[in-house]
């Protein structure tokens, strides 16, 4: 796993290495072990290589015939050695054993096709020296990061916005109607970022660039459609999908095993990162080395399950303990890495996970992302679904014992009287036509959170049509699939890429050179659950059903029958201690004071102190409060870090240990 | 009852109205209607109503109609106490009867 970074300078100018260099040392974490630089004539490579696949001979930038391609490349085609052989067979002869150079023969072979062929995780550029052009793409999912510009008559791009950021023509303004789509939908959907005039190059797209003119082109949809015609006749059309199931799973694990160095594992008590662990250890066939986060909290903490799955499996584990504290301590940096605001804190705690990792000796995780949204797994599929049952049967006496059963976790819901129950969950025929009919319940409350804007930005973000923004990028079709599909694009298309596989995942793990795999994130997985009947993947209420049913025995009964919980850290208290009635870092009272506040020009004081004043004193109990009060501060950090600090900020940035060497 | 309504406005707009200006929320605006609460405000509140007046409360009273505006609160507080006020009133009159 490794940072990329580069420019194409449209007229004509010779690139600079002195900036070449600039960008790509904002990224030295992403590759300690190596930096390397390609310059010739207008175009500039960079590479910062954390070396995992041929670590001898797998250096970037790489070339291919006779230097007239060359690529920047981050992540893995985790098929690489199938895709070796049948390249050979065709007459290509490869001079690495790296995955690196699998991509630049495919480009040769199949030009920007190359990309159907791979089974992986990535973000590159190669350029094509002789036809002039430069080609980039990111892998379906989004998995792995890719932002681009376009400033001072030349074409930029990075696997991070700081490095987009450190290129001198860019100009850093923060882009307040992307901020405000985070303060809705708790993302802000590519290709908006946070930065005014910096995209995202979204998941499943390419990029070509020549004769100064940019083409973005899709080249691969998540599409729920065969789950929609799905059915079940008779208990073999069953057997075969589970009969599919788990050979896809284990190839996907068994490849996701492909590395020159060791891979761990990371294990959150729940379902899905057991049942990975438990097949990567089946294959590795020694101990494998797992990792936990665990909390104070004991509302939060899930090391009860971790340790069973542990003595079940006999892993080598090791468990990193978080206290509200040391969230707070390292907030600023999550942000530093994330690059958005967020409204929860669930990222820092796996900032310091891959600390713990990297610490530990190791440079590449499993983990059991992708279970969830392709599978069927989360409780806002299993709201949507109580919805609409209420909305079709008005006068059930079922629902409220239903509704209790959504969320077991929650002590707010679970003291909640029946006739209040039915007040927060109430559907009606009507609200089910809604194409967001799933997740109107979670953007109109967060919407809400508008309140602390300023009322300049209040009234330029009421300006866009309601979901306007989100509708205009979804797929042809999606208006006619059940609610059960449309939850499931609206998680996996979006919050996935947007937050779960950055902010939560690529950003923090990156920030420790720290590699994340996800067997469930195989795309031969995606599009088989997106051909699943909905009722394999959630029967009746029961989540993940297909994945308990294929592979519930290799974990312990206890997790594989707890109830469904999920991943949360401390949010408000994680910020102001409301035992002394102060903030926990200096960091937190400087950002949010009203002077600052007024600075950035982003968030009214007023209402912003009442909430401060509301966290001092342990009385931010609520979603909306928690999700503002972290949403307002990673903003201020966002706009502290990148905008009047940026500088200071990437002169600090640490050296890595490797040389750098330029290619001419 | 206008010092019960007084006392549950104030707690409403300290805890859940963010607006600097607070003339724009009404006594009768419905929680739900305006978002202005979620499952925890709802138990927050009624923590609130439950210490400050000394009431103690039935799940079958948990119903959005004694709970949805400041308006309802405090007549279903004032109707509380109104009948806590009568049921001392026979007891003082039983125990008067039996002495």
């Amino acid at each position: 796993m490794c940072g990329i970074a580069g420019f194409l300078n449209f007229d004509g100018r010779p690139a600079d290495p002195s900036l070449l260099e600039r960008m790509i040392r904002t990224l030295n974490y992403r590759g300690p072990d190596g930096t390397g630089m390609y310059i010739s004539g207008c175009v500039g490579l960079a590479h910062n290589r954390l070396s995992i696949i041929d670590i001898a001979g797998g250096k970037q930038p790489m070339s291919a015939r006779q230097e007239s391609l060359w690529i920047t490349f981050n992540g893995e085609i985790f098929n690489f050695l199938e895709l070796r052989e049948e390249l050979i067979k065709k007459g290509h002869e490869f001079s690495t054993r790296s995955d690196t150079e699998v991509i630049l023969h495919l480009y040769r072979e199949y030009g920007s096709d190359c990309v159907q062929h791979m089974n992986g995780q990535w973000a590159f550029a190669i350029w094509d020296a002789r036809n002039r052009k430069l080609f980039l793409s990111r892998d379906r999912v989004g998995v792995r990061p890719l932002f681009y510009t376009t400033a001072g008559h030349s074409f930029i791009f990075g696997s991070e916005l700081k490095a987009v950021l450190a290129h001198t023509a860019v100009d850093r303004k923060l882009n307040m109607q992307a901020i405000g789509q985070v303060f809705t939908y708790w993302f802000a959907p590519a290709p908006g970022t946070p930065f005014q005039g910096i995209h995202e190059l979204p998941p499943g797209h390419c990029m070509m660039v020549e004769e100064g003119q940019v083409n973005v082109h899709r080249y691969w949809q998540l599409d729920f459609s065969p789950s929609e015609m799905a059915r079940i006749d008779s208990p073999g059309e069953q057997e075969k999908y589970e009969s599919e199931f788990c050979d896809l799973l284990l190839d996907a694990t068994r490849i996701r095993l492909r590395a020159d160095v060791p891979v761990g594992a990371y294990l959150s008590g729940g379902l899905d990162s057991s049942v990975t662990t438990a097949l990567a250890q089946r294959f590795v066939g020694s101990k494998l080395c797992t990792f936990s986060v665990a909390f104070e909290d004991p509302t939060l903490d899930e090391s009860s399950y971790q340790q069973e799955v542990v003595r079940s499996l006999d892993t080598e584990h090791q468990t990193i303990r978080c206290s509200a504290d040391d969230i707070g301590e390292v907030f600023p940096a999550v942000i530093w890495h994330s690059e958005r605001p967020i409204l929860r804190t669930a990222p820092a705690p796996l900032f310091l996970l891959s600390r713990l990792v990297r610490e530990s000796g190791f440079k590449v995780v499993l983990t059991g992302e992708g279970a969830d949204e392709f599978l069927g797994g989360y409780d806002i599929y299993k709201e949507a679904k109580i919805r609409a049952f209420w909305a079709a049967q008005a006068d059930s006496v079922r629902r409220p014992l239903l509704l209790k059963r959504l969320y077991p976790y929650l002590n707010g819901l679970q003291k909640q009287s029946p006739a209040y129950l039915q007040a927060f969950f109430h559907a009606t025929p009507n609200d089910v036509k809604n194409p967001f009919f799933s997740h109107v319940p979670r953007w109109e409350l967060t919407a809400r959170s508008a309140v602390f804007f300023t009322a300049s930005i209040r009234q330029e973000l009421q300006q866009r049509a309601l979901y306007a923004d989100i509708e205009q990028l979804l797929p042809d079709g999606f208006a006619k699939w059940g609610t059960f599909s449309r939850a499931q694009y609206l998680e996996s298309a979006f919050l996935l890429p947007a937050y779960l596989l950055s902010s939560q995942g690529d950003r923090v793990a990156m920030a420790h050179s720290v590699e994340g795999r996800y067997p469930f994130l195989d795309y031969r997985i995606v599009q088989f659950a997106a051909s699943l009947p909905p009722q394999l993947k959630m029967k009746v209420l029961n989540e993940k059903y297909l994945l308990k049913k294929v592979f519930g025995d290799l974990v312990p009964p206890s997790v594989r029958n707890r109830p469904k919980q999920p991943y949360r850290a401390p949010d408000a208290i994680s910020f102001f201690d409301p035992t002394t009635g102060k903030a926990r870092h200096p960091y937190v009272d400087d950002l949010l004071s009203s002077d600052c506040l007024r600075t950035h020009g982003m968030f009214d004081p007023n209402p912003v102190q009442k909430l401060v004043a509301k966290a001092k004193a342990g009385r931010a109990s609520s979603f909306l409060d928690n999700a503002a009060l972290v949403g307002i501060l990673s903003t201020q950090l966002l706009a502290h870090q990148f905008i009047t600090h940026f500088e200071e900020k990437i002169q600090h940035a640490p050296d890595r240990a490797g040389s750098t060497a330029v290619c001419n | 009852m206008h010092q019960i309504e007084q006392e549950v406005r104030q707690f409403v707009i300290e805890n859940f109205v963010f607006e600097s200006d607070n003339r724009g929320f009404s006594n009768d605006d419905s929680f739900f209607d305006t978002g202005l609460l979620d499952s925890m405000g709802v138990l927050t509140l009624v923590e609130f109503v439950k210490e400050k007046y000394g009431i103690s409360i039935e799940d079958d009273e948990l119903l959005p109609e004694n709970w949805d505006s400041v308006n309802r609160i405090a007549a279903f507080v004032q109707a509380r106490r109104t009948q806590a006020m009568a049921d001392q009133g026979s007891l003082a009159e039983i125990a008067q009867n039996l002495s």
